[in-house]
């Protein structure tokens, strides 16, 4: 697992004689309609969860993308590493029988 | 076209690696921030990414000069609107350009210093209202031009970037032909200050597509990594085709006379813009280039005290919080 902060990366930091104070970076998910789950659309910069809320309510919502937004600050977040996707993701490739079409049912037995 | 000129950077990187990336990328398959890529992909996409940011900012200001003088209360809610988009626009590249290792505010110190560029087009002004209706019409058209195929492009955010900048474009080019529209629907005068603005903005919008093909240094390297879906001239001359007869449409003259449509080739015969004229509006030599970095820097400036305002009362609040607890 590693983390998904945005800093830092390589090339950002400090550079010389210019202490850089950047407003935190956060990832933003939004609600499209009711009954859908929040996804993900994007980031910005926002001092406090207060204004974050208020900027990703300007900048990702102008023309009614939304009933709900979420932030949250991108340091916060967990995400798997690309480099571990065959141990995290392959062990599913063996188990097909986790699908219902692994299963022959003869029409006979009608819908199922 | 908001990149211009986008010098591609060499790679330095095990050959193996390189051609299991070029093979990723002929399978369509998308580069994600955490993948392995090459450093001259990163640095090459973070200029282009970056550039593409900055245009949508600085071209706020040629149309922001006519928030206060548009014609009509609808007129102006709806310009406002569109500048807003441009600043979200802008936004949403930053972010996508920060995800390749580059802070949106150490970007921005590089568009105010001069060692990042915006496109050509802004450094234009804009002189009558007519002109945000060309602007829309041709700029935006142009940006759209580039940017419809980006949608495709390898890299995962950039690609996601402009799907949603492309949908709001759209609104942004319409509006400014509804502009165009009114203007030569109206007064003669009217119609004068339609055909004006189209004289003016015709060639510095061919321009936006880049230099012709043959002096493009840099195409295919960004080609072969999908960071850039076609020449300067195809993007060129599909503009030209598909613009000249809206012209036609408005009866405005396109201004070049020696513009026709070519039965054989089944496109239109046009001529070349200026392109010592480009390479000097490049250099900082257009009409408007101090301005607008004067603009910028100012803004950049005055908001310090905001910006670390803010910043400081996030971390009081923050720190009474903990304090609390």
């Amino acid at each position: 697992m590693s983390n998904h902060a945005p800093a830092p990366y390589p090339g950002t930091g400090t550079p010389e004689g210019k202490a850089r104070r950047e407003w935190p970076l956060w990832e933003v998910f939004i609600r499209g309609q009711h009954g859908m789950s929040h996804r993900h659309v994007g980031s910005l910069h926002a001092p406090d969860a207060e204004l974050a809320m208020r900027n990703a309510r300007d900048v990702y919502t102008r023309r009614h993308e939304g009933v709900s937004i979420w932030v949250v600050p991108s340091a916060q977040i967990t995400a798997s590493a690309p480099s571990e996707k065959g141990p995290m993701f392959d062990p599913a490739d063996s188990k097909t029988y986790r699908h219902p079409t692994f299963f022959d049912i003869p029409d006979d037995v009608g819908a199922m | 076209m908001y990149a211009q000129m986008i010098k591609s950077e060499a790679t330095q990187d095990d050959p193996e690696k390189l051609a299991a990336f070029q093979a990723r990328i002929d399978r369509g398959e998308k580069i994600e921030p955490k993948d392995w890529m090459p450093e001259g992909y990163r640095k090459t996409l973070i200029r282009q990414i970056g550039q593409h940011a900055h245009s949508e900012i600085v071209g706020q200001l040629p149309e922001g000069n006519w928030v206060t003088r548009a014609p009509t209360l609808e007129r102006k809610a709806i310009l406002l609107a569109k500048v807003q988009d441009e600043a979200g626009h802008g936004l949403y590249l930053y972010c996508a350009a920060e995800t390749l290792g580059v802070s949106r505010d150490e970007m921005t110190e590089m568009l105010l210093d001069g060692r990042m560029k915006y496109s050509s087009i802004f450094n234009y002004p804009t002189l009558t209202w007519a002109d945000m209706g060309a602007v829309g019409w041709l700029v935006d058209g142009a940006a759209i031009m580039n940017q419809v195929p980006l949608q495709r492009t390898s890299y995962g955010p950039y690609a996601r970037a402009m799907v949603r900048i492309c949908k709001e474009e759209s609104f942004h080019q319409r509006q400014g032909f509804d502009v165009m529209m009114k203007m030569c629907r109206g007064t003669d005068a009217q119609k004068r200050m339609a055909q004006d603005a189209l004289n003016r903005f015709w060639f510095p919008s061919l321009m936006m597509f880049g230099p012709s093909d043959k002096d493009s240094k840099h195409s295919a390297q960004s080609m072969a990594w999908k960071i850039k879906m076609n020449t300067n001239d195809e993007l060129r001359q599909k503009f030209v085709d598909q613009t000249v007869p809206q012209a036609e449409y408005l009866g405005l003259t396109v201004p070049d006379p020696d513009l026709r449509w070519n039965e054989e080739t089944g496109h239109y015969d046009f001529t070349e813009p200026d392109w010592s004229e480009f390479m000097d509006v490049l250099q900082g030599n257009g009409p408007c280039n101090r301005d607008r970095l004067e603009a910028r820097n100012k803004a950049w400036d005055d908001g310090a005290w905001v910006r670390e305002g803010l910043m400081a009362h996030a971390e009081k609040r923050r720190a009474a919080r903990v304090a609390a607890e």
